[in-house]
């Protein structure tokens, strides 16, 4: 047997120094899920990608040799060269400023026409979610039977009707859309409400506003996001589908469903004229679903590490 | 009694984000044939781990059971069968329950084809010799109505009822050991009580051996034969029921034996918890992982990590307080209680 | 399940009814006249003023309504101005069955390739399988529809010359040759969708706690994966499909143009270049009706699919 040292055998005990040193660094939520973005590189390289379509939209217009607008009938058709970096459309209108131009369209759709779903179903799912009974019943039901009106038909009968624009675009896309993030609201603000936390903190003696800001927002925040990287894109989408019947952006104005319209003539002899449209649609789609998926994750709370 | 089941030198690790965790860092037991032997410890001493090992239920990856690991199931090492030889193994030769018997059936198929899975599996039977089969089996468990529930989902049973058809399932092919993963841990206090009756019942009807990983001390005293205290990925402290009912001599099963609530605990005294959480086992500690947390710890203890005392034949502790050198110390409560 | 049927088909009345009106109201909404409004056709005298009388044009607007609701009971579903005396019955009729075969094929080949897919990728996870079958549903989701029918026309068909392009009924192989483009061009963005839900579904499914016990049971694989696995899996998938078929209604108008696919989506859409309102009038509201039946036929089959649903929890 080993000798030991009878002082070894000394009963010490334990220190709460002991203890402490077990547990790890404790990490908000947030900080927790930008990490968590960060590490996704797919979702970086998104969100960067984004960016860069973003700033082009903006200065796109303004690099290109001429005005977006004009028509140079000596350059029909061209391929890509050194004056016109898209090459040229069937009007001779330069295709790389028309394409930016057409860029701040679709994207401008996409952003505004969101913002407004999002505020007309925060607002309306907040009411249901929060008063619940009799309003909330009425509501729903009211949200039913605008969703199985298929929207798309809703949406082509207007732009038939009202005169065409990007507004109106907006407007004929919003008018059913609103419905999905309503219910989303009205879903988180019921749970929240009948949640343990918030009850435990009304128990504390919370006041409802302290209760809003700091529980209601930050676990809606995170849905909402992602609601948001999933919609604009949908918003983009369904622009160059209306385009593509012919409801949508009007000539000398353009977007990038209007532009792959025209190119579609063209593609037998002159395909870069659909080309570069299609790539930037489905780049920045591309990007949107993949950042969603990636905020998504990183929003988890059952993914916290 | 015979043995059925050695493990020697298991060490079971987890790869994961943060580095490789020990969960089970060498252990020795067995089980034997017909007897109850229970696991206790707190959530993260390796415990469920251990149980899914004895089965080869480990996901790998992440989880890894490390080279010089042993599992003999009659002789054989269950370590080195082949798919084949682990299908006919399990479920038959030895089978589980687990904890959450909600999650654990599957909500698309009768509570009736799951049991006659197994059997048509395992015994051959023809389809619709498994379904009266499984009818005996939800009788055997004491569910009412059998004929007509062997027909249903679920859903359509209450939490104290699935976990008795879980144990139908686990039972229908009489295996020679049955593993129970905490399996009143999600239940109310009295159907609790009701579930260890039946699991008691049912073993001395089938001669089952029952492996029960608990960290309630309290389930365990009617039940266990033997009991074996884990800690950190270590047994520290393992003996048959009297022994470690009347006997302690680890300050970690005391502490535990401590925490069991008592009939006579008055209304204003506190109850006892344990300071301090369990050690991070990414690093483990080089000494006695319970030091940082022990009343009676030495500075020996942070050094080392102690070695096996042989109190009895069946009654062994890992613990320096065992060492000539250390003082003697008395266990610091009333031993036996209305045990 | 009868009376939820009813319930449901009273639902189905209720909105038709809703959408007919709708339909009346933004269509009449339209400065001028539908006669003088189909583009471009200067109507001879004697065929303008039986339109005027069929539709009652120089009635007040509640008398049309009316008209318009009591024809529709009928199933009558109008006449076409800008192609005068045909009526859009008969246009109905005739190219319904192609729109119908079309749609089939796409969601028949989304739901197959899409479940499939999405299986192995789970199944391979982080394999070079996976990755593909990430890309392609990737592709699928994020690049319109109509820019693929585009690419594959002109791509496959015209530059490559495989004579897959066009279109021709004279016999069962030329319909599945002409048919085939755009049916995948239909199917993809439902494929894609499928497959990548699918794959979450199944690699949520795989770290069930039930899937344990099946295991420590001794189940062998072939039963695992199928009775275990994939039967609680595919029940997500399922709730998608329903609105997966409005995506297939509205993506027929851009696909059918473009292949030149003689089906009702081509229609509507000449119908709406042309501004021959009633024709759009009725094909909307027949698209509407399809879109509701086949999403009520798509709730009987998950309430029978899985056992958990009771017919009257609906979800909200």
């Amino acid at each position: 047997m080993k000798k030991y040292s009878k002082d070894l055998f000394k009963i010490i005990g334990y220190s709460n120094k002991d203890l402490d040193v077990m547990v790890r660094p404790n990490v908000s939520y947030w900080q927790d899920a930008w990490r968590r973005l960060k590490k996704n590189k797919v979702a970086m390289v998104s969100m960067v990608l984004l960016i860069i379509i973003i700033i082009m939209s903006i200065i796109g217009p303004m690099i290109a040799s001429v005005n977006y607008q004009t028509q140079n009938y000596d350059l029909l058709d061209k391929n890509p060269m050194a004056k016109h970096w898209f090459g040229t459309d069937n009007l001779g209108r330069d295709l790389f400023g028309r394409l930016w131009m057409g860029a701040r369209v679709s994207l401008r759709i996409g952003f505004i026409g969101t913002l407004i779903e999002l505020l007309v179903g925060c607002v309306y799912g907040g009411i249901c979610g929060y008063f619940g009974g009799v309003v909330d019943t009425i509501l729903m039901r009211i949200v039913e039977v605008i969703v199985s009106v298929p929207y798309l038909i809703v949406v082509i009968l207007l732009l038939l009707v009202l005169p065409k624009g990007e507004g109106t675009i907006i407007i004929a896309l919003c008018i059913t859309g609103w419905t999905g993030i309503a219910r989303l609201i009205r879903g988180q603000v019921m749970q929240l409400k009948e949640s343990d936390y918030v009850l435990a903190a009304k128990a504390l003696g919370a006041s409802p506003t302290r209760i809003i800001a700091k529980h209601l927002i930050p676990n809606t925040i995170g849905i909402i996001l992602v609601y948001m990287s999933m919609d604009i894109p949908a918003f983009i989408f369904d622009e160059a589908f209306l385009s593509f019947l012919g409801l949508g952006i009007q000539s000398p104005k353009t977007s990038w469903g209007a532009l792959i319209f025209d190119g579609q003539s063209q593609m037998m002899f002159h395909p870069h004229e659909f080309i570069f449209p299609a790539i930037a649609i489905s780049v920045t789609m591309l990007a949107f679903n993949l950042l969603g998926d990636g905020l998504r994750d990183a929003l988890d709370p059952k993914l916290r590490q | 009694m015979s043995k059925l089941l050695e493990v020697k030198n298991l060490r079971v690790s987890y790869h994961t984000y943060a580095g490789e965790v020990q969960s089970v860092r060498g252990i020795d037991f067995e089980v034997n044939e017909g007897e109850t032997l229970a696991i206790v410890g707190e959530s993260g001493c390796g415990k469920t781990v251990t149980a899914k090992s004895l089965m080869r239920l480990i996901q790998i990856p992440p989880g890894e059971i490390k080279e010089g690991s042993e599992i003999l199931y009659k002789g054989k090492d269950i370590l080195k069968m082949n798919q084949e030889q682990l299908r006919h193994f399990r479920g038959a030769e030895i089978s589980m329950i687990f904890q959450d018997p909600m999650t654990s059936l599957n909500p698309t198929m009768t509570i009736g084809k799951q049991i006659a899975e197994s059997l048509i599996i395992h015994r051959n039977m023809k389809k619709k010799e498994a379904m009266n089969e499984a009818i005996k089996m939800l009788k055997l468990v004491n569910i009412p109505n059998a004929e007509r529930r062997v027909k249903q989902y679920p859903h359509e049973f209450s939490g104290g009822m699935r976990q008795r058809a879980m144990i139908a399932i686990a039972l229908a092919c009489i295996p020679k050991i049955l593993v129970a993963d905490e399996p009143t841990t999600a239940l109310d206090v009295t159907i609790q009580a009701q579930i260890m009756d039946l699991i008691k019942d049912l073993q001395d009807k089938l001669g089952t051996a029952v492996v029960l990983i608990t960290h309630d001390l309290g389930v365990v005293a009617d039940v266990a034969d033997r009991i074996q205290v884990m800690y950190a990925g270590k047994i520290i402290e393992r003996g048959n029921t009297d022994e470690m009912f009347y006997n302690p001599k680890h300050p970690y099963t005391w502490a535990l034996l401590q925490s069991v609530p008592r009939l006579e605990t008055g209304h204003k005294d506190s109850l006892y918890s344990i300071k301090g959480t369990p050690p991070d086992l990414v690093k483990p500690p080089i000494g006695c992982p319970f030091a940082p947390r022990c009343d009676y710890a030495m500075e020996i203890c942070k050094q080392e990590m102690p070695e096996a005392t042989i109190i009895t034949e069946s009654h062994q502790a890992l613990c320096w307080l065992q060492h000539p050198n250390a003082p003697k110390v008395e266990v610091p409560f009333g031993i036996g209680g209305e045990n | 399940m009868a009376k939820y049927i009813l319930k449901r088909i009273g639902y189905m009345i209720i909105t038709l009814w809703v959408v007919a009106t709708i339909t009346f109201v933004l269509i009449n909404a339209i400065p001028g006249d539908p006669i003088s409004a189909s583009a471009g056709k200067v109507l001879d005298k004697k065929v303008a003023a039986e339109i005027m009388k069929k539709y009652k044009l120089d009635q007040p607007e509640y008398v049309r309504y009316g008209t318009y609701i009591s024809d529709l009971v009928h199933g009558d579903m109008g006449m076409s101005i800008h192609y005068p005396g045909q009526k859009v019955n008969d246009i109905i009729a005739k190219e319904f069955p192609v729109s119908l075969r079309l749609a089939l094929q796409a969601v028949t080949i989304g739901i197959v390739f899409g479940i499939v897919l999405g299986i192995i990728a789970a199944f391979k996870r982080n394999t070079w399988v996976d990755y593909t079958v990430i890309f392609i549903a990737l592709i699928g989701v994020c690049v319109p529809g109509f820019v693929l029918a585009i690419l594959l026309q002109y791509g496959l068909g015209a530059k490559f010359g495989l004579k897959i392009a066009g279109w021709s009924a004279k016999s069962l192989f030329d319909i599945y040759r002409y048919s085939l483009l755009p049916s995948i061009a239909l199917a993809m963005a439902g494929l894609a969708s499928n497959a990548r839900f699918m794959r979450t579904s199944v690699l949520e499914v795989i770290n069930q706690d039930y899937v344990l016990t099946a295991k420590s049971k001794g189940v062998g694989k072939v039963s695992l994966v199928w009775k275990h696995i994939i039967r609680n899996a595919i029940l997500p998938v399922v709730t998608m499909i329903g609105p997966r078929i409005a995506y297939v209604i509205t993506g027929s108008l851009v696909v059918e143009s473009i292949f030149s696919v003689p089906g009702l989506g081509r229609e509507l859409v000449s119908a709406i270049s042309n501004r021959d309102y009633t024709v759009v009038m009725s094909l909307t509201v027949f698209f509407a009706f399809l879109y509701i039946v086949s999403l009520l036929i798509v709730d009987i089959v998950y309430v029978l699919v899985d056992p958990r649903i009771k017919l009257t929890q609906r979800k909200g």
